[in-house]
């Protein structure tokens, strides 16, 4: 027993990860592609068909770059920089639930790597440390560019994770569990989160933005001010690990977003598909709902990347603390009312 | 700017309002509401302007499957032009090389022998004629001045090849004078006709 568990997690887990870089690679030319077709072209389409190949041309080209270490006196945390980015993007997919289970060779399979009852606390804590890979790296550059990005980077993610909390704090108090489990069950049906929490889910929208850096809070890589930003001593595939870790926290925020709100893996009719087509099938189409739901989200961190200028630095903070902080406070409240006299 | 009726109601003509472009806009300074500074509104404005383009006819050739179609004015590589009989036309006179505004075009003029009478129209003809490709405009003026019709800028696609070296782009006449087997394939064509 012990050990088929260990087998299926750990089968479980690699599929997890090749899912999430797939996703992330496949982001990466969502984006061109999107932006292509918002800007009334067509994009990449000469490698493989309709530019399907594109991501591998791009991986390969980065890994044939020269590798260049600027004359810093921090090489370590100058490398460590865009490996604690990467792995604390690919570290929240462990407590997603991808789906409800499985039955598989007479045993029920849990679509999840590990149901730890404080999913949320987990991810928050994954998410804040998410913010040192860019502050390392910004560090050890030694560029002052590069250090005004990572100020900027670690100060934005501060103040809006702020807010992101006291967003979740409102669903907490709803759900009443922090394990994301449980929170996906609740919404059976369509009984989506986001119709009970429309400002809860906007301001984590907001929040998610600017947790994963990208427009219009990208401030941190702000081409006209900052040159590349954090990463504009990187080269190879350091500069690679760091594009590609956002790629892959966008797919992961759209993941929590579709999860907290969206319902996750639910759908209406579930119960109907698990009655008469089985629980596999039932769960399968879960999985490729929940993918769908992704799908849209990350289509439209795009869309919103080509539709809004970057905000100036006050702005971003005045927003942050001025208006959504207080909202969310309101939120809750407001919250806290309505479940003291529905109860 | 409204129709000029409404637009005489609504504003005084000073100049301070008239709007001869129609496109004037008042600049406001004024605080912004709360829910303006969310600038949610705003925002959801601007994502439905950019799907409408998601839908949109894209603008894109794919260039080497597609080409652009030519202008009819279009002037591309120059050519001397041989008669129906296959003789040069060009008897250097040098007008091309006086009315090119580059100063492109050189030229060495030289008397036909008898025994020439079959390659060449005219009494004279350029044993050298020379145009410098990296000053060349393709403005047309030389096949303009030309009284012999000898030359013209053909519609070809492929302007000047790529070289590293300068001494390539001054093309002489053997890249210049029409081929003799197309000088005969437009002389049947005609005769056909």
């Amino acid at each position: 027993m012990e050990q088929s568990i260990i087998i299926e997690k750990s089968i479980f887990i690699v599929v997890i990860f090749a899912i999430t870089m797939l996703m992330a690679m496949y982001a990466t030319l969502a984006e061109r592609k999107v932006a292509a077709w918002l800007q009334d072209r067509i994009g990449p389409n000469r490698a493989g068909k309709g530019g399907i190949l594109q991501p591998l041309a791009d991986g390969l080209k980065l890994f044939a770059k020269e590798e260049f270490f600027p004359n810093t006196p921090n090489k370590f945390l100058f490398v460590a920089g865009p490996a604690i980015s990467m792995s604390t993007a690919l570290m929240t997919s462990a407590v997603i639930p991808w789906g409800d289970k499985l039955h598989l060779f007479g045993r029920d399979i849990i679509l999840q790597a590990t149901d730890i009852n404080v999913a949320m606390l987990y991810i928050f804590g994954v998410l804040s440390v998410g913010v040192y890979g860019i502050m390392i790296g910004g560090w050890a550059s030694n560029n002052k560019f590069s250090l005004m990005s990572a100020m900027r980077a670690s100060s934005q993610m501060i103040s809006y994770e702020v807010a992101m909390g006291l967003a979740i704090i409102a669903l907490i108090m709803m759900t009443g569990t922090l394990s994301l489990r449980e929170i996906s069950a609740q919404q059976a049906g369509m009984n989506w989160n986001v119709f009970y929490q429309p400002v809860g889910f906007l301001i984590f929208l907001v929040c998610s933005f600017a947790e994963t850096n990208r427009t219009p809070f990208d401030l941190a890589e702000c081409e006209a001010e900052l040159i590349g930003g954090y990463h504009t001593e990187y080269s190879s595939m350091k500069m690679g690990f760091y594009l590609f870790a956002e790629y892959a926290s966008m797919f992961i925020s759209s993941t929590i977003l579709a999860v907290l709100y969206f319902g996750g893996y639910n759908y209406p009719g579930i119960e109907w598909a698990t009655e008469n087509w089985g629980v596999n099938a039932a769960n399968i189409i879960g999985i490729g709902v929940l993918f769908a739901k992704i799908c849209f989200f990350i289509f439209f961190y795009m869309w919103v990347r080509w539709t809004i200028p970057r905000f100036r630095y006050d702005q971003l903070m005045r927003l942050g603390w001025q208006m959504l902080i207080p909202l969310a406070i309101a939120n809750i409240i407001i919250t806290g009312i309505v479940i003291l006299l529905t109860q | 700017m409204p129709p000029v009726k409404d637009g005489l109601k609504k504003y005084k003509m000073s100049i301070e309002t008239i709007s001869l472009s129609g496109r004037k806009k008042e600049v406001s300074n004024k605080k912004m509401t709360f829910w303006e500074s969310l600038y949610l509104v705003a925002i959801v404005k601007g994502l439905f302007i950019t799907i409408r383009h998601l839908f949109k006819r894209k603008v894109t050739i794919k260039y080497p499957e597609q080409t652009r179609e030519l202008s009819p004015v279009y002037r591309g590589q120059h050519m001397l032009m041989r008669d129906e009989e296959g003789r040069e036309r060009c008897t250097a006179c040098g007008l091309c090389a006086l009315s090119c505004p580059a100063e492109a075009i050189t030229m060495k003029a030289e008397e036909r022998k008898p025994d020439e009478m079959h390659l060449y129209r005219e009494e004279k003809y350029a044993s050298i004629y020379e145009i410098n490709m990296l000053r060349c405009i393709f403005c047309g003026l030389c096949e303009e001045a030309c009284p012999k019709q000898a030359i013209y800028l053909t519609k070809s696609r492929v302007m000047v090849k790529p070289n590293s070296d300068r001494e390539e782009f001054i093309y002489g006449k053997d890249k210049l004078v029409m081929p003799l087997d197309m000088a005969i394939k437009n002389t049947q064509m005609k005769t056909a006709n």
